[in-house]
């Protein structure tokens, strides 16, 4: 079984030296796998992640309804905006990959298929500008699972039980945590950026417009980005967030069982119960 | 028959979107039902319930689910083109919205036959996440995950017919990792449910499809 607590797995990295080496011990030892085979494995993930990235960005995704599509492809042909070229390429990354993933292309759910954009809108831009290899990536994305294992274990990863915030608030935590890793600090920190990360989308509510995997769930890959990004430099700065990262998660599994239905997957409210998603006419193929 | 969390359940699948539940979970659905079917079918008509039925569309559910019977693992791109493929395999396939009463929202029913005029209901239902569960096979209840690799035993409900067959499973060195055993009723068709650590060999099947009371076998790989 995987962590069940972000206070296990800080002590597991005591041993093991890091967040993603003890995560990799454990998933050897549960597995009967070699550490080799699962590095090669994730290596492979990552290949996955790259590519979707690539797909994206070049615009040829676009969703089965007709209602998104192109807006990674958009974002990349404006260049550099105003928070400067990191911020926007990261956006660009995190669209992309949801862009392929409303298209029926080829992802890695991390954790699911309608978050899928935002452990490589951060990571990846992240491994380019501070220079991190692969194995580098590698790593991130084993603390990235720990942290994802933990908040399944404590809370929920779904939309449907949980709400938004259990979908594109825990993939935020999972690069936020794996992020900081990746900027060489301690474990703890890491801790902090995902519980940082977290706070801010608490209570995000799931509210797909037509039921689909399109809008708000596109463009919320590039928000949860942003709130990632933000997580990970209030941390690596020293900011510590006063409430421990397992309590986190636990408010956010009590705020997921508290949403009404309504806002959970079911299309029901929110967004996709305002006049203009009720009056919108999908395509169909 | 909890799955166990792997850092590729957190970190993957790799699969083809837009959703875990309504498409690399019915792409799974549809998997598990060729491999009790024991072919390709010639014809299938899925019910689809609940959320499958109203937003399965949006989600290529329909697609997903052609793709797995026909074979296509939930990474295939294919899936995206398998109303053609299904087509061109012979697989004539029709969709229809049913109500199958108080099950998971995300529930499809299958009526698969063959040339042979052999014929299949499944149901099941895609729990989240891409986790799934076959829940029903032709009139037994089962619970059927693909996490494992299964054997599937259709014996007569009598004495000794479970020990034979587990005794085989011992000699040959496979070990058993959960069992369930269902009938129709008392003294008639039964239907055993056997998940193993490792695929159980040709040895193994051919020693267990000739015992005595065993109606049928068949092995349902890991999806």
């Amino acid at each position: 079984m995987a962590y069940t607590s972000f206070a296990d797995l800080l002590v597991a990295a005591e041993e093991h030296e890091t967040l993603a080496a003890a995560a990799l011990h454990l998933e050897a030892l549960e597995t009967g796998s070699a550490p080799e085979d699962l590095r090669a494995r994730m290596r492979t993930t990552l290949d996955v992640m790259r590519s979707a990235v690539a797909d994206g960005r070049s615009g040829r995704a676009s969703s089965r309804s007709g209602l998104v599509g192109g807006d990674a492809a958009r974002l990349t042909a404006a260049g550099p905006g105003p928070a400067g070229p990191f911020f926007s390429d990261a956006l660009a990354s995190a669209l992309a990959v949801a862009e392929v993933n409303a298209s029926m292309g080829r992802i890695v759910a991390a954790p699911t298929g309608g978050a899928s954009g935002v452990l490589p809108g951060v990571l990846l831009g992240l491994a380019e500008r501070t220079g991190a290899s692969d194995d580098d990536l590698v790593d991130a994305l084993f603390t990235a699972a720990a942290v994802g294992g933990i908040i399944a274990a404590r809370a929920s990863l779904s939309g449907a039980a949980g709400g938004c915030q259990a979908e594109i608030g825990s993939a935020a935590a999972m690069a936020a945590a794996a992020g900081v890793e990746m900027l060489g600090r301690q474990p703890a920190v890491s801790g902090h950026a995902a519980s940082l990360a977290l706070q801010g989308l608490l209570g995000l509510v799931c509210d797909p417009v037509g039921g689909l995997v399109e809008v708000p769930c596109v463009v919320r890959n590039a928000t949860g980005t942003a709130i990632a990004l933000a997580g990970i430099e209030m941390a690596r700065a020293g900011i510590e967030f006063p409430i421990p990262f397992d309590e986190v998660v636990d408010a956010m599994g009590s705020v997921g069982r508290s949403l009404p239905p309504s806002l959970r997957e079911t299309a029901i409210g929110g967004l996709a119960g305002t006049p203009t998603a009720r009056n919108l006419k999908l395509e169909d193929r | 028959m909890a799955r166990q969390r792997s850092v590729f359940d957190i970190v993957g699948p790799v699969m083809v979107g837009p959703s875990s539940s309504h498409t690399a979970g019915a792409v799974r659905l549809g998997l598990l039902a060729r491999a009790v079917f024991g072919s390709t079918p010639t014809c299938a008509r899925i019910g689809l319930h609940g959320s499958f039925a109203s937003t399965g569309r949006g989600h290529g559910t329909d697609l997903a689910l052609t793709a797995g019977l026909l074979g296509f693992p939930p990474d295939d791109l294919s899936i995206r083109d398998a109303e053609h493929l299904a087509a061109d395999a012979g697989l004539e396939i029709s969709f229809d919205v049913v109500d199958l009463g108080q099950v998971h929202p995300n529930t499809a029913s299958f009526e698969l036959s063959g040339p042979d005029a052999r014929a299949t209901h499944l149901q099941g239902s895609s729990l989240g996440g891409g986790d799934v569960m076959i829940t029903h096979i032709d009139s037994y209840d089962v619970e059927v995950t693909g996490e494992l690799p299964l054997l599937l035993v259709a014996h007569l409900d009598r004495p000794g017919e479970i020990a034979a067959v587990t005794a085989v499973l011992a000699e040959e060195g496979v070990n058993v990792a959960s069992m369930q055993v269902s009938r129709e009723r008392r003294g008639a068709g039964a239907l055993m449910l056997i998940e193993t650590d490792v695929p159980v060999g040709t040895a193994a099947l051919d020693r267990i499809s000739s015992a005595s009371g065993i109606t049928g076998v068949r092995v349902v790989p890991a999806v």
